[in-house]
């Protein structure tokens, strides 16, 4: 196998609390908890471990609470770690360890190589600009300052996203549910970012509207050859874009592997209890 | 205690280390152009709103020697101006003028003298908003988090904006400007006409707000960069062939007021720099 990996994450741990002696032995799967139930500190992503390949989408499926996206805002720099490494490599040059970038430093790295999509629109978007102004806002925090080509770049993205340009000036909540997503995704691309990271993008849309999503991502993910990592507690959304899935509960990596194989064959009785609730 | 024109306060109102306070944070403020320091704005005999952070600024730096101008809106005889002079004389004795050239520390509101000033002045500014982040991140741990990572991303979403509602950059007053290549900063209600005037200039310019209890400067050759798109640059109030009904002049920023007549009244432009205006006035009349 060629090794052209663009992310590795190493044993990254994030808590939330004081912790005690007991409360690794207290939480976990096998437990069936996050939180220690003598101090109270959650345990909310331990010693996770995933590579990510260039050009491929990784699925991150569990329930809620599991640390699914814990670890999506730790790879997206908004999360600092208590522990391990998140080393990025850009076209197989030197890997560089996320974690020792300072707070400059890391939002120039999210700016420029990231994006994201949250499930709730608001997260990702402000209100009050425009949708051409949320969107022009990646390409100025990339420096662009010519007005006429940022509205060009904000409208071909418009295009691509399946948005009308001529809505270019409304604002937000003039937008449907499916239209905010897709307004998102146009601001995740804008800086043309090596990593896409998706969360839970497509919960609390109907089942039409979630299709639409899936095919624009699909699509541009085959144009684009896109690396994207996507978390979704929706096996079936998984199950159309990820070629490889982890599955997580209670902060821990239970299971990993193609992404029809976990869904086909199942090993940890936790994935086998997901896929059959989920059939 | 030093001596005053009135006895019954110490020189300049405030106690010494309440000015010793303000000056450490004004030296702060200098080395670091641009940067909102937080200072503890005392309570005056005037409210909030009426120009505290710059009187605190003014008492603070005043000696006896100094020679002051207030000016509002240009004005030397509006309400404030004539209020906060007269407060600043009776509490320290200085000497008053409205000649600019002729004075030491001018004090302002919403405007910058029209006539250049010089390397040995200081202008201070009342501020009534410091943070020009507040127009986008009403937020302020937030905004102070993004003044220190220099993520003006918002900011220039902001003047993306306005180029969309209006056509091009039509913010009037406040027009936010980068300091030193680093920060962010309100230029105050001034004109437009006056932010040029910030950059790169012979004089410190201080700014105070003492509602929000922030104290920042721009030192004398700094670089001021006002926010702009190559295709939409900055650019100042000016329309050619207006001039100054009294003195004539067509490069200084006028206002308009209405003039009644015979005739039902008319709109006449005049210099908003009263001062300026007169001075110019008397020259023409002495030469005539």
């Amino acid at each position: 196998m060629i090794d052209d990996w663009i992310l590795r994450v190493e044993q990254l741990s994030k808590h939330f609390g004081p912790t005690c002696p007991d409360c690794r032995r207290l939480t976990g799967p096998d437990t069936g908890r996050s939180q220690c139930p003598r101090c109270g500190t959650v345990w909310a992503c331990v010693e996770a471990n995933l590579q990510l390949n260039a050009g491929e989408v990784l699925g991150i499926v569990g329930e809620s609470g599991s640390g699914k996206s814990t670890l999506l805002q730790m790879i997206y720099l908004a999360l600092r770690p208590d522990s391990g490494h998140i080393w990025y490599r850009d076209n197989g040059g030197p890997p560089r360890d996320l974690t020792t970038l300072d707070r400059y430093e890391a939002r120039l790295f999210r700016n420029t190589k990231l994006g994201i999509v949250y499930q709730r629109p608001e997260l990702g978007l402000n209100m009050r600009f425009s949708v051409g102004g949320n969107v022009a806002e990646k390409l100025l925090l990339a420096e662009w300052r010519h007005f006429g080509r940022i509205r060009a770049r904000t409208a071909e993205l418009m295009v691509k996203t399946e948005l009308p340009p001529e809505r270019i000036d409304d604002e937000p909540p003039t937008f449907s549910g499916g239209m905010l997503q897709r307004v998102q995704i146009a601001k995740a691309l804008a800086s043309r970012p090596s990593l896409l990271l998706l969360d839970e993008i497509t919960s609390g849309l109907d089942v039409s509207v979630q299709a639409r999503v899936l095919d624009l991502l699909r699509r541009i993910q085959w144009e684009d050859r896109i690396t994207m990592l996507l978390v979704s507690h929706d096996l079936g959304v998984v199950r159309q874009l990820a070629r490889r899935t982890i599955v997580m509960k209670n902060g821990h990596i239970v299971e990993a592997g193609l992404t029809d194989q976990i869904l086909e064959d199942p090993q940890h009785p936790y994935t086998q209890l997901l896929v059959s609730s989920a059939l | 205690m030093s001596e005053t024109s009135d006895q019954l306060y110490n020189f300049a109102l405030l106690d010494e280390d309440a000015k010793r306070e303000i000056r450490r944070k004004l030296l702060k403020a200098v080395a670091i152009p641009g940067h909102l320091v937080p200072f503890a704005s005392r309570d005056l005999p005037i409210a909030r709103g009426w120009g505290t952070g710059g009187l605190q600024i003014t008492l603070s730096i005043i000696t006896p020697d100094d020679t002051l101008k207030v000016i509002d809106q240009g004005d030397d005889e509006s309400v404030n101006a004539v209020n906060l002079r007269r407060l600043i004389t009776r509490t320290t004795g200085v000497a008053t003028t409205t000649d600019t050239a002729a004075a030491t520390i001018i004090q302002t509101r919403h405007r910058i003298p029209e006539e250049p000033m010089r390397a040995d002045q200081i202008l201070v500014l009342q501020v009534p908003m410091a943070d020009p982040l507040r127009w986008v991140e009403p937020n302020l741990e937030r905004a102070t988090i993004m003044h220190s990572e220099a993520d003006y991303g918002k900011m220039w979403v902001y003047m993306y904006e306005s180029v969309v509602r209006a056509g091009d950059l039509r913010i009037a007053s406040q027009y936010p400007v980068i300091v030193n290549r680093r920060y962010l900063m309100d230029t105050t209600p001034i004109p437009r006409w006056d932010v040029p005037k910030l950059h790169m200039a012979d004089t410190l310019y201080l700014f105070g707000a003492g509602r929000e209890k922030r104290i920042y400067a721009v030192p004398p050759y700094t670089v001021v960069e006002p926010l702009q798109f190559e295709d939409y640059p900055f650019r100042t109030e000016y329309r050619p062939g207006q001039r100054c009904a009294r003195c004539g002049a067509d490069n200084t920023f006028l206002t308009e007021h209405f003039v009644s007549d015979s005739n039902g009244g008319r709109w006449e432009t005049t210099c908003s720099d009263a001062a300026y205006c007169a001075k110019r006035v008397a020259q023409m009349e002495a030469t005539a």
